[in-house]
């Protein structure tokens, strides 16, 4: 058993004023994960009448890119590669204070408490990371050939969960880590040929619409991405975005 | 271009001017280690060079690109500084964020402003008087730009000036010519980690390089 003092940013929505408050926990087991310790509290503020603290979360095995909160001032808190929801308390002391604070940037406008709203990232994705494919059958899997490592650096690319840890992460608040990671993971399978300029572009542009910084190459958001998500892919967009500028046809 | 509002087309600019200006540096350098030379050789050599420099049309329009890359490069840096700042939500209340990173990597406008006062006071003081100022000349009839140096590096407090300014621009340089290069778009992996070495190695000849000047000066006095 651990006692975890919490101080928690409590905010009723986007124009009300928030603040930390402070809850106190006797019973928090080792084996917890940081959400089970939050579903505790709240289950004691529920018992109390008081308003339960609100924080996103799905899958709760790091799969779904919801949970990210910064945790003592890092984004998913200590652990490196880890989700929040993955993140367990065994990682803290007993007695410790941890701060826990929702991604702040303007592109995520806060919805309530932790819980902020990243439309802007499905935005990105919607104006062009797809591929134009002809709907129906499963096409038999070797049609196309593609090697494997080039499916294994698609995959790796394919693995951002779309957390925003690396917006929160960012000095600029920029996008490019996730932004670069949609394109290339497209840009390197033949199946996103088709689109490739017209994609880069239209994916940077809707990056600079929602609001995002841009990017100073600090690469800290690599180092906090839970899945390791590797800062080359913004290199990668930078390139396919000249590319398409100078080689522009209509 | 200085309408664009496309920050990785504004980046691209940043990353082309800061390369050319870090390309100045390596002649700049070359040509100011001639002060080095025993005092009655580097005088005349210096003074000649000055003004061969000064009369030559090439130079001078490198020196017209060199300004307006200056000129580009710094109001980039503001406006990418104020794009940022419009970016970033409200403040964390505690942010442990700079464990992932690199310090001078989060502060090249910090270092960016430091080399911006060291160049006024830097073309104030030489590029301005040697330009339109009365200097008295050499026995070769070159105007003494080399007595007007020797004379500033010997007040220590302009040296300190020097050498702080000099490392603000090794840190700048640490950072920037590997981010130029990813700004520009190089992403090929071992490529990418040569490119980091280089620019690091880079960064400490210039910084050993430029800080030695005003000290050896200094201490030969
Ligand atoms: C001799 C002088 C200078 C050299 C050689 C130089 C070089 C560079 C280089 C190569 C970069 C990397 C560009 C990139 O990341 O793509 C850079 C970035 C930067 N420079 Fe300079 N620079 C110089 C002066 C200045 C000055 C005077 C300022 C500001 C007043 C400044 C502010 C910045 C900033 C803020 C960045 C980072 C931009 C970002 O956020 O990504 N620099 N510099
Ligand atoms: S809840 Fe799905 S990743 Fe954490």
């Amino acid at each position: 058993m651990m006692k975890i003092h919490l101080k928690i940013w409590r905010q009723k929505n986007s124009q009300s004023k928030g603040g930390f408050k402070e809850y106190t926990l006797d019973d928090v087991h080792q084996e917890m994960s940081f959400l089970e310790m939050l579903d505790m509290l709240n289950i004691k503020l529920v018992k109390k009448a008081e308003r339960p603290v609100e924080f996103d979360h799905d899958c709760r095995e790091g799969i779904c890119g919801q949970c990210g909160v910064m945790i003592n001032g890092i984004a998913h808190g200590p652990l490196k590669n880890t989700t929040t929801c993955q993140l367990h308390m065994r990682s803290f002391n007993d007695g410790d204070t941890i701060y826990v604070e929702p991604f702040k940037a303007s592109a995520f406008p806060l919805v309530r408490d932790l819980k902020i709203n990243r439309s802007s990232l499905d935005n990105i994705i919607s104006s062009g990371g797809y591929v134009s494919v002809d709907t129906g059958q499963a096409p038999e899997a070797n049609t196309i050939p593609i090697a494997n490592e080039i499916a294994e650096a698609a995959f790796d690319s394919a693995a951002c969960i779309g957390c925003g840890a690396c917006v929160a992460s960012c000095k600029n608040s920029s996008a490019a880590l996730f932004t670069s990671a949609k394109i290339t993971q497209l840009e390197l399978l033949p199946q996103g040929q088709k689109e490739t300029r017209k994609r880069v572009v239209a994916m940077v542009n809707q990056m600079e619409e929602e609001g995002f910084g841009h990017c100073t190459n600090t690469e800290a958001c690599e180092v906090e991405c839970p899945e390791d998500i590797s800062v080359l892919n913004i290199a990668r967009m930078n390139y396919e975005y000249n590319k398409s500028k100078i080689l522009r046809n209509k | 271009m200085l309408y664009v509002k496309n920050a990785l087309t504004r980046k691209n600019l940043m990353a082309l001017t800061g390369l050319f200006l870090s390309f100045f540096l390596i002649i700049h350098l070359f040509g100011n280690l001639q002060l080095l030379l025993p005092e009655e050789e580097a005088k005349l050599q210096y003074n000649w060079y000055s003004h061969l420099l000064a009369g030559n049309i090439v130079v001078k329009v490198i020196a017209i690109v060199l300004y307006i890359c200056i000129l580009l490069h710094t109001i980039d840096a503001i406006y990418l500084s104020l794009k940022s700042k419009k970016a970033n939500g409200p403040r964390y209340a505690i942010d442990k964020r700079g464990r992932a990173s690199k310090w001078y990597s989060r502060n090249m406008m910090f270092l960016g402003s430091i080399i911006f006062l060291f160049l006024i006071i830097h073309f104030k003081d030489f590029w301005y008087h040697f330009k339109f100022g009365q200097l008295p000349v050499d026995k070769n009839g070159n105007k003494d730009l080399y007595t007007l140096v020797i004379a500033a590096f010997d007040q220590l407090w302009y040296v300190i000036l020097y050498v702080i300014a000099i490392i603000a621009l090794g840190y700048h340089l640490l950072h920037g010519v590997f981010s130029a290069h990813r700004t520009l778009g190089l992403y090929h992996p071992l490529y990418s980690k040569i490119v980091k070495f280089l620019g690091m190695a880079y960064a400490i000849i210039m910084t050993m390089g430029y800080i030695a000047i005003p000290i050896f000066i200094y201490l030969n006095r």
